[in-house]
């Protein structure tokens, strides 16, 4: 499944400093649809360089970090449950704090 | 060194000292000239007020005979204004003081009821000629207009922050003619803020943050009133303060203080502007504002101490606070007046290295929210006891993480040994572990950079700077600091006689002597037995051992 996925606010700093990767992620296996979990456990196995705990936290993002699917709050679409569709774009953005 | 190297060293310090000494002249001329400038001003001002109450009593003189032509012409209108005015003065405080401000601000004469000159033209509102005047474009803005501009001048917005994101939201908090601001910080203005925060000048620097941008905005409009809250925002005084103001917004740097200001605002019933900048990204939103989330709702639990970033470390471009901020006034502006539609249940990501500006839809307010759910935790009357420090981990200033202890203090240099040992002409490798980007800005001489991150992949450039070095007597002092002009001009210039692997120490310096010692750990397990940092890395050589090094 084709995705667009989006990293910000010094997480892209844990996916080389690039902010804007397009991925295929395939289903897991016996599956045909791609989830949110799916999503994270793929991208820790395949796109994060470094220091995984920076971005994920008991089977989700760690507190802090903000998933938008198709700009809108994952808590509104189900968060680790959502079911993502072909070319929805993921955003993960890491709250600031500067002034 | 050679003579003519000498002299050379002599003759770049001499113009150093040239430089920074006109420098020094040039600040202090610029601070006097805004100074006097800043009186004028003020005198000019006092005169006009003056010369207005003159005139203000020759058309009261002039009115008198015109009285019954103008109730003639517009007796509703008349009566109307009178109306209004007489409530607004049952309203007032009967506070002389206060009532004088009160007229400043609404622009009128100070005179009683009917008197004033801006009655005779009066069309169902209290604005005077002044008034008018100055707002007049955005009067005429209409769906802000002159409802829109009376009850932002009857409104009281509290600005949590004097820094970056706070200049432009008190700028144009003062400029557009909010009644009362308020402004909160206990911080002193610094050279390193002025490039972001520009409400302060020069002249400022080492004053506090408050009275400087208190000044800046009475000199923008000395019609509104301006409270300063000099000593910062805290639990136990957050609900007072609050409660004060319409509005908030925050500005602020640190965790700690924006679950403390939310908090503090659901507690009060208050709108929060929330905004937020680092290098070259800012979020906004509004919270706590109808059916939206607070900043609670959003993060429930705050993000762990090693994943935040502040701009003392990871560096901001000065106009990216500058746009959020300047955003920030936008939605204080639409609360306080009521007005178009805020970000409420929305937040606005910018993204200024490629200028994308993603607008986001939020969650609304979550029913099990600590602070604003169905059965809340935290209240006016108990806010004072939370500990948002203990909470958050974190200090309520943009203080960075307490200085790191993974190597035993008596194993560690000091920045003064390390100043002996250089001078001795002991045979070390003086290792850099800074990022690259950090290195270029200032490095003592002779060192090598090796970031930390690379320095695993990179051990053989250690190993053969290590091979090459014997000794080397040069007093760093001696050197003019690489910097910005010579990048890299003292990168790997070890100079080499024999290799002597087993007497070259290697010392380990960064900024602040976190990562030189993860950099030891990593060397002595991988045979480096000689490698030791130095505790407090260059700031520390800048405090203690050299004030001419340029720190950042």
């Amino acid at each position: 499944m084709k995705l667009t996925l989006e990293f910000g606010g010094g997480l892209e700093l844990l996916f080389g400093s690039v902010k804007i990767h397009e991925v295929a992620v395939p289903p897991p296996e016996g599956e045909t649809k791609v989830t949110v979990k799916h999503l994270l456990l793929w991208i820790r196995d395949n796109l994060l360089k470094e220091r995984p705990e920076m971005f994920l936290k008991d089977k989700s993002v760690r507190p802090g970090v903000l998933v938008l699917i198709n700009d809108c709050d994952w808590e509104l679409c189900g968060t680790t449950e959502a079911v993502l569709e072909e070319k929805d774009t993921v955003v993960f953005i890491s709250t600031l704090h500067g002034g | 060194m050679g003579e003519m190297d000498e002299e050379d060293v002599v003759m770049r310090r001499i113009s150093k000292l040239k430089k920074e000494s006109v420098r020094e002249e040039m600040v202090s001329r610029f601070a006097r000239i805004r100074k006097e400038a800043r009186e004028f001003r003020e005198q000019l001002a006092f005169q006009e007020r003056e010369e207005e109450a003159e005139n203000a009593d020759i058309v009261a003189g002039c009115k008198s005979d015109l009285d019954g032509e103008a109730q003639c012409r517009e007796p509703e209108g008349q009566q109307f204004t009178k109306n209004t005015k007489q409530k607004e003065g049952d309203l007032k405080s009967q506070d002389p003081e206060a009532k004088k401000q009160e007229d400043r601000r609404l622009g009128s004469c100070g005179m009683e009821n009917g008197s004033c000159a801006a009655g005779v033209f009066s069309s169902g509102h209290s604005m005077g000629a002044d008034f008018i005047r100055r707002y007049s474009r955005q009067l005429l803005v209409p769906s802000f207009g002159v409802s829109g501009q009376k009850k932002l001048s009857e409104s009281a917005i509290l600005i949590v922050g004097m820094g970056g994101l706070g200049s432009p939201i008190s700028s144009y908090l003062a400029a557009s003619g909010v009644g009362r601001l308020g402004l909160v910080d206990s911080d002193v203005v610094e050279l390193s803020n002025l490039h972001r925060q520009i409400i302060h000048t020069e002249a400022f620097i080492g004053q506090p943050k408050v009275s400087s941008a208190a000044s800046a905005c009475l000199a923008l409009n000395s019609s509104i009133l301006v409270k300063e809250h000099g000593r910062g925002l805290n639990a136990a005084n957050a609900v007072e303060i609050i409660s004060q103001y319409d509005v908030v917004v925050d500005a602020t740097d640190n965790i700690p203080s924006r679950y403390l200001i939310s908090d503090a605002c659901v507690a009060t019933a208050k709108p929060l502007v929330s905004g937020a900048a680092l290098g070259l990204e800012g979020q906004l939103s509004v919270y706590n504002h109808k059916s939206g989330p607070c900043y609670r709702c959003l993060f429930p639990v705050p993000p762990p101490p090693g994943t935040r970033q502040r701009c003392s470390d990871n560096g901001v471009l000065g106009v990216v606070p500058g746009i959020i901020g300047t955003l920030q006034a936008l939605e204080a502006i639409k609360l306080a007046s009521g007005f178009g539609e805020t970000l409420s249940s929305r937040m606005l990501l910018l993204d200024a290295f490629s200028t994308r500006i993603h607008m986001v839809k939020l969650r609304g307010r979550s029913p099990n929210c600590f602070a604003c759910g169905d059965a809340p935790q935290i209240s006016a009357a108990n806010l004072h006891e939370f500990d948002y420090e203990r909470f958050t981990e974190s200090t309520l200033s943009e203080e960075g993480p307490k200085a790191q202890e993974l190597i035993p203090v008596n194993d560690r240099l000091s920045s003064a040994e390390l100043k002996k040992l250089l001078e001795s002409g002991k045979p070390h490798v003086l290792l850099d572990v800074r990022d690259s980007h950090e290195y270029v800005i200032s490095s003592l001489p002779s060192s090598l950079n090796i970031p930390l991150s690379l320095l695993k992949e990179r051990l053989s450039v250690l190993q053969s700077a290590v091979d090459s070095v014997v000794s080397f007597p040069d007093n760093p002092q001696e050197k003019e600091y690489p910097g910005l002009q010579d990048v890299g001009s003292s990168k790997e210039e070890c100079s080499s006689v024999v290799p002597s692997r087993e007497n070259t120490s290697i010392y380990v310096v960064c900024r602040r002597g976190n990562d030189s010692q993860k950099a030891v750990q990593f060397l002595r397990s991988e045979g480096f037995s000689s490698a030791v940092d130095v505790v407090g890395g260059l700031e520390s050589w800048a405090k203690d051992v050299d004030e001419r090094f340029p720190f950042y």
